[in-house]
C-alpha cells in the first residue's frame, strides 16, 4: 500500500476555492474475473482503481488524465455511486457514500450528474427532448411540480442555448453538439453541485468543441458547479481545469495545479504524455522534446511490482521494482507525485 | 454515408407528444398497415361472430355426402368440403380455433419470454445463470417430438390442451432474444444517465429498456403468430391436435390434402389462402408497428 | 513484457535485399499493362465531385476537390465530419459504395492514367498494389477469424502469386518491419490478441505489404491515446521517409496535421477551401474557416487561453446554399457572400483560398 495520503494531497484550497465538496481517501475499486459456466469462481481481480485520494472544492474543476484503461472512467462512477467501491472512502457533501444502501444513494445522486462521451448512446432515442430532458423532474416529483414541468424543460433548452420550442423533437433531429447540450440540459435539471463530465467533447468535432467548452465554462460560473473532468485530450484539460490529476493504472501518479502540472511535470509518465500531445503549429515541428513511450499500458488484472509505470518508464531503476513510490512531494517536486526520481522538466515548451 | 446522415438532419417536420401517440399518428397514415389491421380484424370477427359471416351456424351446417368436393358454384361459393359440407362455412368457423391458439400462444410466449428476458438480462448474476439454463433445457426439446409426447401424455386434446403444450416448447428463442437484446440496451448511456438521476430498477426497465429492447421480439411475434396457425394444423394432421368434429383451417387442410391433388385444388386453395392472407396480415402489422416505435425511421 | 523494444524498423541492408528481389518479381504480375508512365507527376486529383443518391434528395458530398502529391510528400487533408475528406479517399481508392455514391466528374491521375475510366477490374489491381490505405478502426477492419499472418500473406498470394510458406515469411517480415515484437511468433496470433496500437500497427502492414505508392491514411491515430498516437505516426513518416511513397493523411486533428504534413487542404462541406503548405496555413490562414478553426482549439502550451467559437452547424449537403457554403457561419460574410459562391483564388506563393475576401483575412 502506498503512505497514508490523507495529509497530502491537498493544497488546493490554496487556489481560492470554497469548501470541500467530495472527498475520496485510498478508494478502491477491484473487479474479479470469473470462470465458469454454472458455477463461476473468481480467479483474479482487474484492479480498475486502486487506492486514490482526492478532494474536489465548490466551484473548482478537476481535470482526471491518463490512457484508456486507466481507471478514470471507473473512478468517476465511483464518486457518483453508480460504482460501489471495494473499499476506502468516497465522501460526498458530507454523506459517506461507501457502504450506503442504494435506496439512500439514489437520493444522493441528484447531487452529482453526469455528462457522457457519446452523443449518440446518452439520449433515449425513443423519448422526445421535453421526455430526456424532463425525466429528472419524473423522478423526483417534488422539484417541479406537474404543471410546471413543460416551463422548465424549456427553459433549461435555453439556458444550454437550444431552441425551447424543439421540445418535441427527438435526438436523432439533432446534431452531435447540440445532442451534447440535450445531455447537459438533462444534467442540470435538478440544480446538482457536482457535474462529472467523461470525455464531453472528445466525440464532437472540432468546429463545435469550442461551443460546448466554453458553454461547460459559463455554466459553471452561473450555478457555482464543481466539475470532475474525464478526458484524455491533455489540451482541452488544461485549458477547462485548475487542477489536474493524472492516473496510471488505477492510481494518480501526480496531482497539481494547472501550472504545475503543464509548466513543471516531475512525474515521467506525465512528462511523456505532455510530450506526446501534437501541437498545431508546424514551426515547433522536430524541435519539441519527444519522449516516445514504448509498448502498452500492462493489465490491470496483472500490474507490476513496484511502481506500475516502471515498464515503459525511460527512468526506471532497480528499486522501481521493489518498491512502490508513495505520491509525496520531494526534493524535486513541489505537487505531489509517485516517481522515485521526481524532478521537473519542461517538456512543452522544451524545443532542442 | 454515416458522415452525412448528421449533416442531412436538419430541417423536418414539427411533431409533438410521446412516443407512443407518435407511432400510432405514424400508423395510420401507413396505407399497408391499415390494410393489414382491416383484413385482421375481419378474421377475428369471423373468430368471435362467425354467425354475422354465414348462416350455417357454428357447426358448419349440414353436409349431405352427395355433395362431396362440388366447386364453387352460387350455392356454395367456395365449394364443399370432402364430407360435403360447404366450404364458405368452414373457413368462416375454421378461424375461431386457428385464431384462438395463434393469438394466446402468441401473447402468452411473448409475456413469459419478455418478462424472464427482462429478469435475465437486467439483472444478470445467479439469476440469469438459473434462467438461461432452464432456457437451454426447453430449448432442447425438439418441437414436434415433444408436442406429440405431451398432447399424448394429457389425453385431452382442445384449444387449451394444445395451446397449453404449443406454450410450453415456444417461450425460450423469445427470452433468449430479450435477454441479449436487454444486455445490450442496459450497457447504453442513458441507462446509465437514469441511475444517475436516481431512477429505480422497474422505472428503467419500463422507460428505457423495454421500449428499446423489443423490436426484435415484435418481429419474432408476429412470425410467431403464423407459426402457430401452421402449428395447429400440423398437429391436428398428425393426430393430436384438434379433432373432429371440431372445425378449423387444419382440420379442413389435412382433410383436403389428399383430394387436392386429384383434382379438386379448391380443397386446398380456399382455407390455404385464409391462412397465408391472415398470416401475412399479422406480419406486415408487426413490420410496420415496428418501424412505427422507432423514431429514427420517421 | 516487450515494452522497451524499439520501434525502429529492423536493418535496412536486408530490407534493401528484399525489397529488390520483391520488385524484380513484382513487375511481372503489377498492373503495368495499364500504362502508367513513370515521369508522370505521382498523383493528381482534379475537380472531383461525387454525390450520394439518397431518399431525402441527393447530398454533394465533394464539389470539385483538387489537389496533387508527389513521391516522398505527405498531404494533409482537415476536415471535419461531413466535410467529404472520407469520401476524397474512398473515391481514389476506388471503395465507394455505390450506389448510393457516384462519381459524377473529374479525374484521379496516378502516373498520368486516369483511375475513374479503368474497369473494375483494372481497378481492383491498382488497389494494394499501388494505392493502399489505413483505416481509423483497425479492430473492424480485421477478420477476426484468421490469424494476422494468414491476413498479411493474402496480398501476396493473390496479387503476386506466392506459395503459401513464401507468403507466410513475408508477412513475418513485414510485422518486422512495423515494429511488432516478436515478431516470427506473432504470425499465428489473432487480432483480439494484439492491443489498439498494435493492431494499427498490423494494418499499416498490410497496406505496406505489396510496396504501394500512394498511402492513404483516414485517421489512422484518433482512436488511439496521444502516447500510442506519437508512436504510430513516426513510425508512418519513418516508413515513407524510407519508401518514398506519397502520404495522405486524413485527419480532423490540426495538431497531427501540423507534425507530420507538408501541404494542407481543409475541406469543408465537400469543398477544398483552403490549399498550401502547412507553415504558410497555420501561420497566417487565408480561409476564415481555418482561421477560426485554430483559434477554437485548445492548446496544450498555452496557458488562459480564450477559445474562439464557430457558430451553428455545417450545412446540409443536400441544400447547399447559393452563395460560401461557409457564409452562414462565417464573421466576414457580407452580401455578396450570400450569393457569389467563391472560386478557389490564387493568393501567391502556391496558395489558394476559397474566400471573396481572402486579402483580409490574410491581413488580420
Amino acid at each position: 500500500m502506498t503512505e497514508p495520503a490523507h495529509a497530502t494531497p491537498d493544497r488546493a484550497a490554496s487556489a481560492g476555492h470554497g469548501e470541500m465538496v467530495v472527498s475520496v481517501r485510498d478508494a478502491v475499486k477491484h473487479f474479479p474475473i470469473t470462470q465458469g459456466i454454472v458455477f463461476q469462481k473468481t480467479i483474479g481481480h482487474v484492479r480498475a482503481v486502486d487506492g486514490v485520494s482526492f478532494d474536489l472544492h465548490r466551484g473548482e474543476t478537476l481535470g482526471v488524465v491518463g490512457e484508456s484503461g486507466c481507471g478514470k472512467s471507473t473512478l468517476s462512477r465511483v464518486i457518483m455511486g453508480l460504482i460501489p467501491a471495494s473499499s476506502g472512502s468516497v465522501n460526498l457533501l458530507g454523506d459517506e457514500l461507501v457502504g450506503m444502501r442504494e435506496r439512500d444513494l439514489r437520493k444522493v445522486r441528484r447531487n452529482v450528474q453526469i455528462i457522457f462521451q457519446d452523443p449518440y448512446a446518452s439520449l433515449d432515442p425513443r423519448m422526445t427532448v421535453g421526455g430526456i430532458v424532463g425525466e429528472p423532474f419524473r423522478i423526483h416529483p417534488d422539484f417541479a411540480p406537474r404543471g410546471d414541468r413543460r416551463g422548465k424543460v424549456q427553459e433549461l433548452l435555453e439556458v444550454v442555448g437550444l431552441n425551447p420550442e424543439h421540445i418535441n423533437r427527438y435526438p436523432h433531429q439533432f446534431s452531435g453538439g447540440q445532442r451534447q447540450r440535450i445531455g447537459i440540459a438533462r444534467a442540470l435539471a435538478l440544480r446538482p453541485q457536482i457535474i462529472v463530465c467523461d470525455e464531453p467533447v472528445s466525440a464532437l468535432d472540432v468546429s463545435v468543441q469550442a461551443q460546448v467548452v466554453n458553454l461547460l465554462e459559463r455554466l459553471q460560473e452561473e450555478f457555482d458547479l464543481s466539475y470532475i473532468f474525464v478526458a484524455h485530450d491533455l489540451s482541452v484539460v488544461r485549458h477547462i481545469s485548475d487542477r489536474i490529476a493524472v492516473m496510471y493504472l488505477g492510481k494518480i501518479v501526480e496531482i497539481g495545479d494547472e501550472t504545475q502540472i503543464y509548466e513543471h511535470p516531475t512525474h515521467p509518465y506525465t512528462q511523456a504524455l505532455l510530450s506526446a500531445v501534437p501541437v498545431p503549429d508546424p514551426a515547433l515541428r522536430g524541435r519539441r522534446e519527444q519522449i516516445v513511450l514504448t509498448g502498452d499500458v500492462p493489465s490491470p488484472a496483472n500490474p507490476p511490482s513496484g511502481c506500475r509505470f516502471r515498464t515503459r518508464c525511460f527512468k526506471a531503476q532497480d528499486i522501481c521494482a521493489e518498491k512502490e513510490p508513495a505520491l509525496v512531494s520531494r526534493d524535486g517536486s513541489v505537487q505531489p507525485s509517485a516517481c522515485h526520481f521526481a524532478k521537473e522538466l519542461d517538456v512543452i515548451h522544451a524545443t532542442r | 454515408m454515416s458522415e452525412l446522415a448528421t449533416a442531412a438532419t436538419a430541417g423536418h417536420t414539427e411533431r409533438s407528444g410521446s412516443l407512443w401517440a407518435d407511432a400510432w399518428r405514424e400508423l395510420y397514415r401507413n396505407p399497408v398497415f391499415v390494410v393489414a389491421s382491416v383484413v385482421v380484424l375481419i378474421v377475428m370477427s369471423w373468430a368471435v361472430f362467425p354467425t354475422l359471416w354465414t348462416s350455417t351456424g357454428t357447426d358448419g351446417g349440414t353436409c349431405e355426402l352427395v355433395d362431396s368436393r362440388l366447386g364453387p358454384s352460387s350455392e356454395h361459393i367456395f365449394g364443399t368440403t370432402f364430407q360435403g359440407c360447404d366450404m364458405y362455412s368452414h373457413v368462416i368457423n375454421g378461424a375461431r380455433p386457428s385464431i384462438i391458439i395463434a393469438v394466446l400462444v402468441t401473447l402468452a410466449t411473448t409475456l413469459i419470454g419478455v418478462a424472464l428476458g427482462v429478469i435475465a438480462g437486467f439483472y444478470g448474476g445467479w439469476l440469469d445463470t438459473v434462467l438461461s439454463r432452464i432456457t437451454d433445457v426447453f430449448l432442447g426439446l425438439p418441437f414436434l417430438l415433444g408436442a406429440l409426447v405431451f398432447l399424448a401424455l394429457l389425453g385431452e386434446q382442445n384449444i387449451w390442451t394444445v395451446s397449453a403444450v404449443l406454450v410450453v416448447l415456444s417461450w425460450p428463442p423469445i427470452t433468449r432474444i430479450m435477454r441479449g437484446s436487454v444486455i445490450q440496451v442496459k450497457a447504453l448511456d442513458y441507462v446509465e444517465a437514469a441511475r444517475a438521476l436516481g431512477a429505480s430498477n422497474m422505472s428503467i426497465i419500463f422507460r428505457h429498456i423495454l421500449p428499446n429492447s423489443i423490436a426484435p421480439v415484435i418481429v419474432l411475434a408476429t412470425l410467431y403468430l403464423g407459426g402457430f396457425v401452421s402449428a395447429e394444423a400440423t398437429l391436428t394432421f398428425l393426430g393430436v391436435g384438434l379433432q373432429i368434429p371440431e372445425i378449423s383451417w387444419g382440420i379442413t387442410v389435412a382433410q383436403g390434402q389428399d383430394y387436392a391433388i386429384a383434382g379438386y385444388p379448391h380443397l386446398l386453395i380456399f382455407p390455404c389462402a385464409a391462412l397465408i392472407i391472415t398470416v401475412l396480415a399479422f406480419i406486415v402489422m408487426g413490420d410496420a408497428m415496428r418501424d412505427a416505435l422507432d423514431p429514427r425511421g420517421r | 513484457m516487450s515494452a522497451t523494444q524499439d520501434i525502429k524498423p529492423a536493418d535496412t541492408v536486408g530490407i534493401g535485399r528484399e525489397a529488390s528481389e520483391k520488385q524484380s518479381r513484382k513487375e511481372a504480375a503489377r498492373s503495368d499493362a495499364l500504362g502508367f508512365d513513370p515521369s508522370a507527376p505521382l498523383l493528381e486529383v482534379e475537380d472531383l465531385h461525387v454525390e450520394f443518391r439518397t431518399r431525402e434528395g441527393v447530398a454533394h458530398a465533394i464539389n470539385g476537390a483538387s489537389f496533387s502529391l508527389s513521391e516522398g510528400e505527405t498531404l494533409g487533408i482537415l476536415g471535419e465530419s461531413g466535410s467529404g475528406k472520407s469520401v476524397t479517399a474512398q473515391a481514389i481508392m476506388g471503395i465507394l459504395d455505390s450506389p448510393p455514391a457516384f462519381v459524377t466528374g473529374g479525374q484521379v491521375r496516378l502516373r498520368g492514367v486516369d483511375l475513374l475510366t479503368l474497369p473494375e477490374e483494372s481497378r481492383r489491381l491498382v488497389r494494394a498494389d499501388r494505392v493502399a490505405m489505413v483505416f481509423q478502426d483497425a479492430l473492424s477492419s480485421l477478420n477476426p477469424v484468421f490469424t494476422v499472418g494468414h491476413q498479411l500473406a493474402e496480398p501476396f498470394r493473390i496479387h503476386r502469386g506466392y506459395s503459401k510458406q513464401e507468403a507466410r515469411k513475408e508477412a513475418a517480415s513485414l510485422l518486422d518491419l512495423v515494429g511488432i515484437p516478436a515478431a516470427s511468433g506473432r504470425v499465428h496470433d489473432y487480432p483480439h490478441q494484439f492491443s489498439g496500437g498494435m493492431r494499427q500497427r498490423v494494418m499499416i502492414a498490410m497496406a505496406l505489404a505489396l510496396d504501394p505508392d500512394v498511402l492513404i491514411a483516414d485517421e489512422p491515430t484518433t482512436a488511439l491515446d496521444v502516447t500510442v498516437q506519437a508512436q504510430i505516426m513516426k513510425l508512418l513518416a519513418d516508413l515513407q521517409a524510407e519508401r518514398n511513397m506519397g502520404l495522405i493523411l486524413i485527419t480532423h486533428d490540426m495538431g497531427v496535421v501540423a507534425d507530420v504534413a507538408d501541404k494542407i487542404c481543409v475541406m469543408y462541406a465537400g469543398r477544398i477551401v483552403e490549399r498550401a503548405d502547412v507553415h504558410s496555413t497555420y501561420g497566417n490562414p487565408a480561409h476564415p474557416y481555418t482561421k477560426a478553426l485554430l483559434e477554437s482549439i485548445p492548446r496544450v502550451d498555452l496557458k488562459g487561453q480564450q477559445l474562439a467559437t464557430i457558430e451553428g452547424l455545417p450545412p446540409n449537403l443536400t441544400r447547399l446554399p447559393d452563395g460560401c457554403s461557409f457564409e452562414p457561419r462565417c464573421s466576414w460574410a457580407r452580401e455578396r457572400c450570400r450569393v457569389d459562391d467563391p472560386p478557389l483564388y490564387d493568393v501567391g506563393a502556391g496558395r489558394q483560398s476559397a474566400c471573396h475576401y481572402y486579402e483580409e483575412v490574410l491581413g488580420s
